[in-house]
């Protein structure tokens, strides 16, 4: 159990560092900004109490804001990903038995599963951030092409962050 | 009632989403207006000294850039000195001090955002505070909008909220000056009058009406210009003067006789009640 919590926390600090520090001074193509943090939301154990998930999510959410001065916009995103995470579980890997604190990384579902559940919450995250960001639908397609753009380019960091930290694992 | 604790116990998940998700939202609505995220800003020494730490590092990156910035603005600073001109008796007028100048630099700056800002190294402890204009050497940068004892945040130019009262250098016509542009380059020129044709190159400059600014400073230049015969007022594109990509070191304005202005202007208010 401690083992876990400390693994998380650790994750917890690096990510935010990395997205803090070096992600939201990127701007790729003059507006896309990456966002790795939500690989601590998609990690948490897959038998963790929803109602926990769900603070953790928003904490995670206000910490990025706090240094974004976003104030409340990643936290609305977050606790809308935290709560269509269960399902989304669900829905995609309802053959596989979690057991105790295991988390629904590569190594238990597997790469491919791991990216159909990154890419699909990736989505939901971005839309809501981009939407609720500009507040407006005026430019709908504009900000459409921006969500799906900056999800594509998440997901491979993701990706690459899992396929790195993934070969320390295995025995 | 106990069964309506029951009921929210059972659907505690659901409850509390609706609960986290309306204060999001909450928070989230408060800075969709000017005063709002002039209000409730999260500056704070915490987040300021994380990423001054990290500034610390990857400053050494730009030192080479910043010194010949730096030495740019020196020889401007020469040219005005008064040995730089030819003295005649009309050349000096005293000049009671208006604005005093804080120099300030930038340890977090975002332009890719709908909603930008700029964290700079100094706050309430070295008399800034909210509503101060800043501009960068060349031009004007933004607004203050949150102090905390050694940071303060500025809302950037290229913030929606951004509105400032400026003036066509050649015509001295009143503008507005907006950003609802995605490029961090552009920013929009509104409610010029009908009469009005603006050439590529024209300056726009501040108008010296919100008090926030000194008149004439330059925000930018002017990209092109297209005339709706139908409207009266027209829009123009403006090239920002300042690059807020790859600005570091900004100047914060205090404007000395705000108090007075301002005391005058509520005095006028008062009269109108």
């Amino acid at each position: 159990m401690n083992n876990v919590l400390f693994k998380n926390i650790t994750r917890f600090i690096i990510l935010m560092l990395i997205q803090v520090l070096v992600l939201n001074n990127m701007n790729l193509g003059g507006y896309l900004n990456p966002y790795i943090y939500i690989l601590f939301i998609l990690l948490l154990p897959a038998n963790i109490n929803r109602s926990f998930l769900l603070i953790l999510a928003f904490g995670t959410g206000l910490t990025v804001d706090y240094f974004g001065n976003t104030l409340g916009l990643h936290a609305a995103a977050c606790v809308v990903i935290a709560f269509m995470r269960p399902g989304t579980i669900n829905l995609f890997f309802r053959n596989y038995e979690f057991n105790g604190n295991e988390e629904p990384g590569p190594s238990s579902i597997g790469y491919r599963g791991f990216l159909k559940y990154a890419i699909s919450l990736m989505f939901i995250h971005q839309l809501i951030l981009f939407y609720f960001e500009v507040f407006s639908f005026s430019n709908f397609f504009f900000t459409l092409s921006k969500v799906l753009l900056s999800t594509v380019l998440s997901v491979i960091l993701i990706m690459i962050a899992v396929l790195l930290t993934g070969k320390r694992k295995k025995k | 009632m106990r069964n309506l604790f029951a009921l929210l116990w059972k659907n505690q998940f659901f409850v509390l989403f609706i609960l986290l998700i309306s204060i999001s939202l909450y928070l989230l609505s408060r800075s969709y207006s000017y005063h709002g995220s002039i209000a409730h800003n999260t500056t704070s020494d915490i987040s300021g000294s994380v990423f001054s730490t990290y500034g610390n590092i990857t400053d050494y990156l730009s030192l080479k850039v910043d010194n010949d910035v730096l030495a740019d603005e020196n020889a401007m600073l020469k040219n005005m000195l008064s040995s730089s001109f030819l003295q005649t008796d009309t050349q000096y007028i005293y000049r009671d001090s208006l604005y005093r100048y804080i120099p300030v630099k930038i340890v977090s700056n975002s332009v890719s955002k709908r909603n930008n800002f700029m964290l700079v190294n100094k706050g309430s402890k070295h008399g800034i505070k909210k509503e101060m204009g800043v501009i960068s050497t060349l031009g004007v940068a933004g607004v203050v909008v949150g102090v905390s004892e050694h940071y303060s945040t500025i809302m950037s130019m290229l913030h929606q909220n951004m509105r400032i009262s400026a003036r066509i250098k050649n015509s001295g016509q009143l503008v507005n000056v907006i950003w609802d542009k995605t490029d961090y380059l552009y920013g929009t020129v509104i409610d010029i009058p009908s009469h009005i044709r603006l050439n590529q190159g024209d300056t726009i400059i501040t108008s010296g009406n919100s008090l926030i600014f000194p008149e004439g400073i330059i925000i930018g230049l002017i990209e092109s210009h297209k005339i709706d015969s139908n409207k009266n007022l027209s829009k123009a594109t403006m090239r920002y003067i300042t690059d807020f990509n790859s600005i570091k070191h900004l100047f914060i304005i205090e404007n000395l006789m705000k108090m007075e202005q301002d005391s005058l202007i509520s005095q006028i208010e008062n009269i109108d009640e």
